[in-house]
């Protein structure tokens, strides 16, 4: 399974926001895109996660596998995304947000619970299930919000600035941790970042818009 | 340049959701407004089939003018309106330049709660047991001036319509500090204020030559809402207002329930006078702001810096703070009055006390409780239920709300209540709906909806949209990201909404008396009813309730949160 991106641009009356696109990211592959703030890093991953705002007009074509994603709404995408902070519910503890997170197939309170643990014990996370997520450390978070998204089985991942908040040591394993998932599920993963590091790590593809 | 592919372009989704609001609100609310006008109108004009009346003409506006007392009517609701808006908002900002810096948005709030809970009618009964001869300001003042009976003087009820003013100040004023707290939230305050001190202005003269005219655009559609209720207030007017001319409103209410139907001519054209007399005030509103901006640029180019006006700004804010200590007193007064027995004059507490009053109140009390809790429930749901699919709508367009989709939420606060609400009742009679609990929540929930709305609004837009969009990316369709996601997180400013659309239900008067025929009694219209005639202590009892209901209205939606969301650190502090 691959994400390609053809010839996307982005347009908000007047010049497109940056020269058309064109990209392919193969499974297991992380591929970067950088560039100045304002440029519209935010907007592509939002136009590929299908919440492009009504004012941008978005051509070229978004698609997985061959399939074109344009028709599709978002919660139908099956496109994981990674924010900055995490962005855990915060009315969920840490084991309901991953629940929510898991793909209805998984069936069955116990199966479903035995999922959310087993998920929990790869993040490092043993025992935090009730835990409130507000109360965990910036790495926890990272780590939550990560498997959160793979629970659900997405097809590719998007990641927008996902180390940019974390300490400097923390990053690292956070980085290696995410990158290894991605890896391990064979499935393409985009990401957007200021830190050439990321990209160095990152190893895919690098575009630089603007 | 490279030519696209193909130009895509998704359709926005929720158009059913969209369409049905806007189908609600055109039905249910500006179909009604504009009927209801369209009929006092007809009315006005002569036209009224059902009591007999079919020539057009202007003999309803010269029984109008024939009406006696009509013109000192006029003149008393000009002055009372105009004078509490502008003394209101004269307060609130002195007030807050005063207090500034020691008020933050959330304590100011707490203090401001009881306030805003209380019905207008609530607040009046307990003002007129202050300052009624025998009230407790005279009997604190008995000793110091060797009164030995009740002074004779109209204190409540004065010709001048000053007690009624005093009335409208001291419940319109925290709504005006809350609403300009919330704009200065837009203002960089502190940077204006080092700046023009830098210049060397004294910070009265900052407050009114550089944050006032950043501050007005902000707040002048919660003025306009103001001003609109003090010209047309009933309930207030009825207890605390002169009785012989009354003001026009309570004039109108007369001759509408008055037995000889001829009188419902006159009253219809007055009604549309009332309206005309909001529009006028609007007008005057334009052309203060029209003349302060031309005066206020000759006044800043002079660059006086003021140093003498901070002794008068600081004065009146006091004054300003003064009066919010007198409805405190107020509402203390209702307590203490539904639980006295033996209260002797010149005594300042009552001699025994008894809880007779509240057991003797007979089964009309919990008749009246009952309905008004039904009432309220019903139009805080229906109204939030609206408000929830609208903002919800505009979530799923994901565009911003266009102007006239703003002003139709303000509608029905800025026309004058008593000006559409009889010819709706004369419609309903026709339709055979009048006097039904259904016709009273529709139209009390025409009054609920606004407020419910406007207070839910900010804090729905606040929602970090990475939320839904985090459900959206685990497969979440709108509806479980709605349910599930939103709906939870944004808990306290939910119930907060649902607190004030049970506080603006519950006081609720002309609308429950207009659409209930005078058959459905709730807290508020009973309470208004004993005003003017009965014993204290049971009108202290039915004010008590009907103050005490949407207090317990907030205090619910303080405490539900923290109850369901108390090991959820996240959700404090930025949920409202």
């Amino acid at each position: 399974m691959s994400l390609t991106l053809t010839d996307l641009s982005l347009t908000l009356a007047g010049p497109p926001l940056f020269p058309p696109l064109t990209l392919n990211v193969r499974p297991g592959e992380v591929a970067t895109v950088m560039g100045p703030s304002g440029v519209g890093k935010s907007t592509l991953l939002d136009a590929i996660a299908g919440h492009l705002a009504p004012v941008f007009t978005l051509s070229g074509r978004i698609s997985l596998d061959g399939h074109d994603l344009a028709p599709l709404p978002p919660e139908a995408r099956r496109i994981g995304l990674v924010f900055q902070d995490s962005v855990l519910f915060p009315h969920l503890s840490v084991g309901d947000n991953l629940a929510f997170g898991l793909a209805r197939h998984v069936k069955g309170r116990a199966a479903r619970r035995a999922a959310v643990e087993h998920a929990l014990d790869q993040a490092g996370l043993s025992g935090l299930h009730d835990r409130d997520p507000a109360s965990l450390s910036g790495g926890q978070r990272s780590r939550a919000a990560l498997m959160r998204s793979l629970l659900a089985d997405p097809a590719a991942l998007l990641l927008d600035e996902p180390f940019s908040k974390l300490d400097a040591g923390l990053r690292d394993e956070i980085r290696a941790f995410t990158f290894a998932h991605v890896r391990e599920r064979s499935i393409p993963a985009l990401m957007v970042t200021h830190d050439q590091a990321d990209a160095d790590a990152a190893g895919g593809p690098t575009v630089t818009l603007g | 340049m490279v030519r696209p592919l193909h130009q895509v372009k998704t359709a926005p989704e929720g158009r059913g959701l969209r369409a049905t609001v806007l189908l609600v609100l055109a039905v249910g609310l500006l179909l009604p407004i504009a009927a209801g006008l369209a009929q006092t109108a007809r009315a006005a004009f002569g036209v009224m089939p059902s009591i007999g009346a079919t020539e057009a003409g202007w003999h309803a506006w010269s029984a109008l003018l024939s009406v006696p007392g009509f013109a000192t009517s006029v003149k008393l609701t000009l002055i009372t309106g105009l004078g509490s808006t502008a003394l209101s908002l004269l307060l609130t900002l002195a007030i807050v330049a005063t207090l500034h810096g020691r008020l933050t948005s959330g304590t100011t709030g707490r203090w401001l709660t009881p306030f805003l809970a209380i019905p207008h009618a609530a607040l009046a009964i307990g003002l007129a047991f202050v300052l009624a001869p025998s009230g407790w300001i005279a009997r604190l003042l008995a000793p110091i001036l060797g009164l030995d009976r009740p002074p004779d003087i109209a204190l409540v009820g004065d010709p001048w319509g000053i007690a009624l003013i005093i009335g409208l100040v001291i419940k319109e004023v925290p709504f005006l500090l809350l609403v300009t707290l919330s704009a200065l939230t837009q203002i960089p305050v502190r940077r204006h204020l080092a700046t023009g001190q830098s210049l060397g202005y004294g910070r009265a003269m900052i407050w009114l030559k550089i944050l006032a005219p950043q501050i007005w655009p902000l707040i002048r559609l919660p003025v306009m809402v103001v001003l609109a209720y003090a010209l047309s207030t009933v309930d207030m007017a009825l207890i605390l207002g002169p009785s012989n001319p009354p003001v026009l409103a309570v004039l109108l209410t007369r001759l509408f329930f008055a037995p000889d139907t001829a009188a419902l001519l006159p009253a219809s054209a007055g009604a549309l006078l009332q309206a005309g007399l909001a529009l006028a005030a609007f007008g005057l509103i334009w052309l203060c702001e029209f003349t302060s901006r031309r005066v206020g640029r000759w006044w800043l180019r002079r660059g006086g810096r003021g140093g003498a006006a901070e002794p008068a700004l600081r004065g009146i804010g006091l004054a300003g703070v003064a009066l919010l200590a007198l409805g405190l007193v107020a509402m203390a007064a209702l307590g203490v009055w539904s639980l006295a027995w033996r209260w002797p004059w010149p005594a300042a507490l009552p001699e025994s006390w008894s809880l007779r009053a509240w057991t003797g109140a007979g089964p009309g009390l919990g008749r009246a409780l009952g309905e008004t809790v039904f009432l309220a429930l019903a139009t805080t749901a229906l109204s939030l239920l609206l408000a929830i699919a609208w903002l919800e709508g505009e979530d799923r367009a994901r565009r911003g709300r266009a102007g006239w989709a703003q002003a139709l939420i303000y509608l029905p606060l800025l026309v004058p209540q008593i000006a559409f609400l009889y010819g709706l009742n004369v419609l309903f009679l026709r339709l055979g709906l009048t006097g039904e609990r259904a016709a009273v929540v529709w139209a009390q929930a025409l009054f609920v909806f606004p407020y419910v709305m406007i207070t839910l609004s900010d804090p729905w837009r606040a929602l970090d949209p990475r939320l839904p969009r985090a459900a959206a990316s685990l497969g979440a369709g709108p509806w479980r990201r709605l349910v599930a996601v939103k709906l939870p997180v944004l808990l306290t400013p939910l119930l907060t909404a649902a607190a004030i659309g049970v506080a603006v239900s519950v006081a609720q008067y002309l609308p429950t008396l207009f659409m209930g025929a005078g058959r459905v009694a709730t807290l508020t219209t009973e309470a208004v009813t004993l005003s003017a005639a009965s014993d204290r202590r049971v009108t202290g009892v039915y004010a008590s309730l009907q103050a005490g209901l949407p207090l317990a209205a907030y205090a619910a939606a303080f405490l539900i949160p923290a109850l369901v969301h108390r090991n959820r650190q996240g959700l404090k502090g930025g949920g409202t």
